[in-house]
Formats: C-alpha cells, structure tokens, sequence
C-alpha cells in the first residue's frame, strides 16, 4: 500500500492549484454571472489540461487516471463550474471514442480535444429518460450510409459550446437497451441546435442546454462503435464520469471546510474564537472527517481505474459519499459563517449551491445505491 | 387535551393559505430572481387583518392569538418565505415589544398603525461585532436633553429600508454592557437615520436585509421602550417569540417543499413506474412527513404556551431547533426527488432549499438554541 502521489502527480498537483488561485479565482464572479470560461478553457489547453489522461500519440499529457482526477479536485476547489466543463469533456467527451472509436476517428477527434481545440459533450438525458436512461426516445434512422437522428437531449452539460457530441440513439426501438447506439455528431451539422439554457441553482457558467435533432444526418463513420452497443458504451463513460464528479465534490468539500475552519479561528463572539465552543469545534471535527474518507474513497477508486482494474463498486460509492459530504460540509459551512455566510459577499453560499448537483448528476445518489446494492448481491 | 384546531384557526389557515396561493405564490419565483420586494402584498395582506394577529381591536388587530399568527406565517412560507419573514419580523419582532413594553401613548402611536399594516416595522440589534454575542453591540445612546443621540449602525435588519418603524437596541451605559442597554422606538425620518447597504442573499431574496446608520440621530425621550437599562431583557425576550415565527417559517417552508415532492414523486414515471413506488422514495419522504409533523407540534406547542401565558422560552427555541434542520433537510430532499430538474429555476425547490437555510441561522442560530435548550434543562 502506498497513500502518496507520485513525483509526477505531485507537480502536476500544483500546477493545477497555482493555475486555480491565480487564474481561475479571478475569474468566477464572471462564472457567477453566466459567463462561460472560453479563456480560461485556452489556457486550460495549452496547459495540457484538456487532456490529461489521453495517450501521447494522440497529443495528450499521457498522465493516468489518478492525475486527472487530482487535477479535477484541484479545479473544483476554485470553481466546481470550471471542473464540470473539464469533466465532461475528458471522461464522457473524449475517453468514449478513445476506447470505442475507429483509429479513423480517434486520430480526427482525440488530437482536437486534447489540445482542448474541441471541446466534447455527452448527450444521454432525455425528458422521459433520466435515471432510466434507456428509455430514451431519440431515434437513429439507417438511411443509405448515413443515419438519421431525430429527437431531443436535455440537461446537456458544454451543449451549445462544445464542438464534438457524443450522441445515443434507438437504431432498434423494440430492443431496449440492446438498441441504443452511438454517434459522434459535430456541431454544425444540419439540424443540430440548441435550445433551453438551463436557469440552476449552481454551477453558473456552466451551460447546461437542451440538444435538439431535426433529421440530423450523420454519416456511418461517425457511428461509434456497433449498432446495440451504445447503452454499453454509455455505462462505461459513467464509471469514470462518477470519479470525477466524486473528486468535484471532494473539491467543493474541502473548500468549504478550509474557509469554515478559517472564519470559525478568526470569529470572536462572548470574548473568544467560536472555534473554541465545542458546538463549532466538534462540528468541524465531523466535516473534516468525512472529508478524509471522502478523499480515501475518490482515490482508491481512480487508483483502480488506472490500473484498469474493476472498480463499479468503487466509483459509485465515491460518488455517493463524495457528494453527500459536499453537500453537509457546505450547509454547515455556511452555518459556521452566521449570516455572513447567507451573503454573497462570502464565497460559502456559492459552495452550498454548487454542491447540490453533485448528488444528481451522472446518476443520482439513488442510482448509486442500486449499482452498490447490485454488488452487493452478486 | 385537545390537538384539534379550532374552527376560527381553521378559518384563519383557509383564509391565508387562498390569499397566498393566489396574491403570493404566482410572483415568488420572479420576486425571488429580482430580489423584489412587493409592498402591495403586503397592504392585501393588512387588508385581511394579518398585520396585526395577536393584538386587541383596541390596537388595531384583530383579537386573535399567537397560534393563529404561527398559522398564518407558515401557510404564507409555504408558498413565499420571502412573505412568510415579512410577517414575522413585523409582528413578532417590532410589534410584540410595544405591545408588551410600550406605553398606553406608544402603542396607540405606533402599535395601531402596525397592526392595520399601514406601517410595516423592523428590528435592529445585531452589528458587525455582535451577532450571537448580541450584548457585545456598540451603539450608543447618549441622553442630551429631552432626546437621545444615537451613533452606530446595525446590520442584517430584515425589512429594512421598507419599514417605517425600528426597534433599535443601544447603550445608555456602555460601561454596564447588558444592564446598560436601552430599546427605543425609531421612525425612518429622524434626522440621522438612513438604511444603508442592501444584502445580496442566497435565499429569501425578496425580503429586504440591510444595513441602518446612526449618524447623531435625535430620537425624542418618549420613545425609549421601557426604562432604560432594559434593553438586553427586552431584546431576548422579543427574540422567544421571534423564534417561534421563524419555526412556522420553517414548517411552512418544508411543507411547500414537502408537497411538491410528493406530487412528482407520485407523477413521474421511470422504469415503468412511478418514482415513489421505489422504497428509496417512499421511505424517504415518509421519514419528511414524519419530521414536519414534529416540527408543526412543537411551534404550535409553543405557540399556545405564549397563548396562554405561560413560560414559552424553551418550547419556542425547541420548534426552532427542530423546524429549521426539518426545513433543511426536507427542501434538500426535495430537490433530491425531483432529480435534474430539482437544481433548474423552472421548479420552485431550489429556492426552496435556498430559503431554508437562514431558518437555521437567524433569529438565534441553532447553536445559540442549544444554549438556550441546555440551560433550561
């Protein structure tokens, strides 16, 4: 066993954490007004951020898993928002034609968008296809050597920025889950548009669109992988997608915690620190806590991951935990704070809106509880 | 003993709860996004007699109780709690102290137009310095004359800068701390009076909270409340029942929250059926329902204890206690239940779960409500 990152994780660690505080943090009031970081997204590139785990024959930093997803936590310290965008992109954007994709379309579409040239999204969600995602509607019609796509997507996390769209559709609509199929459709494309722009709670700046097809033609070799295999290729986007989430909300936690146990040393009430009532003391205790075993579990699972191990079980108990641990450490965080952490002059409140989603989002903490239990019973 | 309401309660709940589903409900989410706060609401809701529960006719209320005050507030939070704190810091939090401590010309200058809701009032004790530690506070009231010279200023005041009247908490004697502090009665246009900065907030968002200036405000002697040096007891006694609104904010709020839930969960269908026919649904919002009906039976405990003239002060900071983390655990529930949708502004519960927050926070923090729980122990 070995609980220490490596030299190489660790620069890339601080890499992440100066570029955060020195060029994200400026940046997040624009966030909070609905502005979407293209700039920062750059320079995110030319970083080698965009595509962190992506091989070196594709032009990315051909890091593992695990430095990802340390770059993920480090993001999501400053801006879960930024995180998010950086997430989809890598784990559902780009990793699903990586490991499904022909070498044709690997080399058009994985250089791009790990330069950060493109900018990828995942389209699964529908109205009536949420947690049972294979009930989506979405139709792929064989025309010829193309495909027809007709249909909508909601919730669509970068729809309307990204360049490259990861789509699942029915070739087979009697079949389930045996007749979805994937498709990589490029903005631009001729009855691809936009429309909803999600009003939320949190992660202002992200865009999180509806993705509408109006008899989309996208052409057979833009079919990722076999007709029938797209449920599969969605769920296996999904493992990685619920570690990074699990290290986005494993940012939010910390930071929440940082700041609380920083105000509650600094906050005197009745002649002394707050943090010396053991009402707030034990409290933090508590948060700090769960945050260590959230940190544990985000970590064993991407360790997992990147030694491309098993690890359903291990991402979804990362992603439960992490999530719920973000969303308790920021409402107590902003308790600590006293109405001050009701203002927005104060960044908890941000914390507090932004942790929400993480027990929603690539499978809500319900889901995550069936795919454990499903361990559990096999 | 008798959990059933009375038929005038029931009337009174009916009553409101149609006003607010018609006069409030439609414009919340928007007053909510634009931090709006709608004076003609409040107006209907005077209209109706609902500034003024508690108090005799003879000062302008309408002679009911303060059970019926709990009811009103928690079915106007229900759809607003934005509405539902406008209320209770109106009439718990400025009225109650004239009402109690006022003189017979005080109340009949201030407490009449109050309860007629021709005026709305606010409550101003907390500062920069001293929010828990409420006797820390540094404004002073120096006697000059037949006035008292106010300097200071006072922070978080919900309903500033609408309200026309201010309970205002400064030192008469600073040396004496607690025992040297004094109430006064403060209208918004004497002279060295302004409200100042106005709160961005995470959540009840058209309800207005700022900052108040004392700049050398002369406030005549006739408008010290109660005798001087009676301020801190004056304060936290006003604080008991102050809190006991904010618990029928709390229910209210977690009930709205509560009801939308159930109504998507029953309605939403995925694998083949609807999402409360899953046990991780159904237990879980049977284990809100149970909580709120906690939350509901402590505030109306404490409610009828303030009624009947007995001790309140532990019961109100229990409903407190409780209705809050109810309030908050419930909204955040609900936005559970309503999945992706539940974190858009197209369905009310984020703001719900926004709004629940402060219920834990103002008007005493729940750690303030231990302290006060365990010391009556």
């Amino acid at each position: 066993m070995n609980l220490e990152f490596s030299e190489e994780q660790k620069m890339l660690q601080k890499m992440v954490r100066d570029f955060a505080n020195s060029k994200v943090a400026p940046f997040v009031e624009r966030m909070e007004k609905g502005e979407f970081p293209r700039p920062l997204l750059k320079e995110m590139g030319s970083l080698g951020l965009m595509g962190i785990p992506i091989p070196a024959r594709f032009g990315g930093a051909a890091m593992d898993f695990t430095s990802y997803i340390i770059a993920l936590h480090e993001l999501s310290k400053i801006s879960a928002t930024l995180s998010v965008i950086l997430s989809v992109h890598t784990s559902v954007g780009t990793f699903p034609i990586l490991h499904f994709g022909t070498e044709k379309q690997k080399e058009t579409y994985i250089p791009k968008l790990a330069r950060g040239e493109y900018l990828g999204a995942f389209c699964l969600t529908e109205p009536e296809a949420g947690s049972d995602a294979s009930a989506l509607k979405t139709q792929a019609v064989k025309e010829g050597s193309s495909y027809i796509l007709t249909g909508n997507k909601i919730f669509i996390t970068n729809g309307g920025e990204a360049d490259v769209y990861i789509v699942f559709a029915k070739t087979a609509p009697t079949l389930g889950k045996k007749g979805i199929t994937a498709f990589i459709v490029e903005k631009g494309t001729p009855g691809l548009t936009f429309g909803k722009d999600e009003k939320k709670m949190g992660l202002h700046g992200s865009r999180t669109v509806e993705v509408l097809f109006d008899h989309v033609r996208v052409p057979e070799e833009n079919r990722l992988g076999e007709e029938g295999e797209g449920y599969k290729i969605a769920l296996s986007g999904l493992d990685g997608g619920r570690i990074g989430i699990a290290a986005q909300a494993l940012g939010i936690a910390e930071r929440a915690l940082e700041k609380a146990t920083e105000y509650a040393k600094m906050r005197k009430q009745f002649g002394r620190p707050i943090i010396e009532n053991q009402g707030i003391a034990f409290k933090l205790a508590d948060m700090a806590t769960m945050v260590e075993a959230s940190k544990l579990l985000v970590y064993r699972a991407a360790d997992l991951k990147s030694k491309g191990l098993n690890c359903g079980m291990e991402s979804s108990m990362a992603k439960l935990f992490a999530s719920q641990t973000a969303r308790k450490v920021a409402i107590e965080a902003v308790q600590i704070f006293g109405g001050y952490g009701y203002s927005k002059e104060y960044e908890v409140e941000r914390l507090f809106r932004d942790a929400k989603i993480t027990e929603i989002y690539e499978g809500t903490s319900e889901i995550q509880r069936i795919v454990i239990g499903k361990h559990l019973i096999d | 003993m008798n959990f059933k309401l009375s038929e005038e309660h029931e009337m009174i709940r009916k009553m409101v709860r149609e006003f607010a589903e018609k006069e409030v409900a439609p414009t919340a989410s928007e007053r909510d996004e634009e931090e709006r706060f709608d004076r003609e609401i409040f107006d209907k809701m005077a209209e109706l007699g609902l500034a003024g529960i508690p108090w005799p006719e003879e000062y302008g209320g309408i002679g009911s109780d303060y059970l019926a005050y709990a009811i009103a507030v928690e079915e106007l939070s229900r759809v607003c709690a934005s509405t539902g704190v406008t209320l209770s810091a109106h009439t718990s939090l400025a009225s109650w102290p004239i009402y109690k401590f006022g003189t017979e010309a005080q109340k009949k200058k201030y407490l009449v137009p109050l309860a007629q809701g021709k005026k709305i009032g606010a409550y101003g004790l907390t500062e920069p310095n001293s929010g828990s530690d409420a006797g820390g506070m540094r404004t002073t009231a120096r006697k000059d004359g037949n006035s008292y010279v106010l300097n200071g200023s006072k922070i978080f005041i919900t309903n500033g800068g609408v309200a026309d009247i201010y309970i205002v908490f400064a030192l008469t004697d600073p040396e004496k701390k607690h025992k040297g502090t004094s109430a006064f009665i403060i209208e918004k246009d004497f002279p060295g009076f302004k409200v100042g900065k106005k709160e961005k907030k995470l959540g009840i968002r058209s309800s207005p909270t700022t900052e108040i200036i004392f700049e050398d405000c002369r406030v005549p002697a006739e408008n010290l409340l109660g005798e001087e040096g009676q301020g801190f007891k004056i304060a936290m006694m006003t604080l008991d029942g102050g809190r006991n609104g904010i618990a029928a904010q709390a229910v209210g709020i977690a009930q709205g929250a509560f009801d939308l839930a159930l109504n998507y969960a029953k309605e939403r269908v995925q694998f083949g059926k609807p999402i409360i026919a899953n046990q991780g649904i159904s237990f879980k919002l049977a284990d809100m329902a149970t909580k709120i009906e906690a939350s509901r039976l402590l505030t109306y405990q404490a409610a009828w204890l303030e009624s009947q003239g007995l001790p309140y002060g532990k019961a109100s900071a229990m409903a407190k206690l409780f209705a809050g983390d109810t309030a908050m655990e419930v909204t955040t529930e609900a936005v559970q239940i309503f999945g992706g949708y539940g974190y858009t502004k197209e369905y009310p519960v984020e703001r719900y779960m926004r709004d629940a927050k402060i219920t834990q926070i103002y008007e005493g923090t729940q750690e303030i409500q231990r302290l006060v729980i365990s010391r009556m122990l």
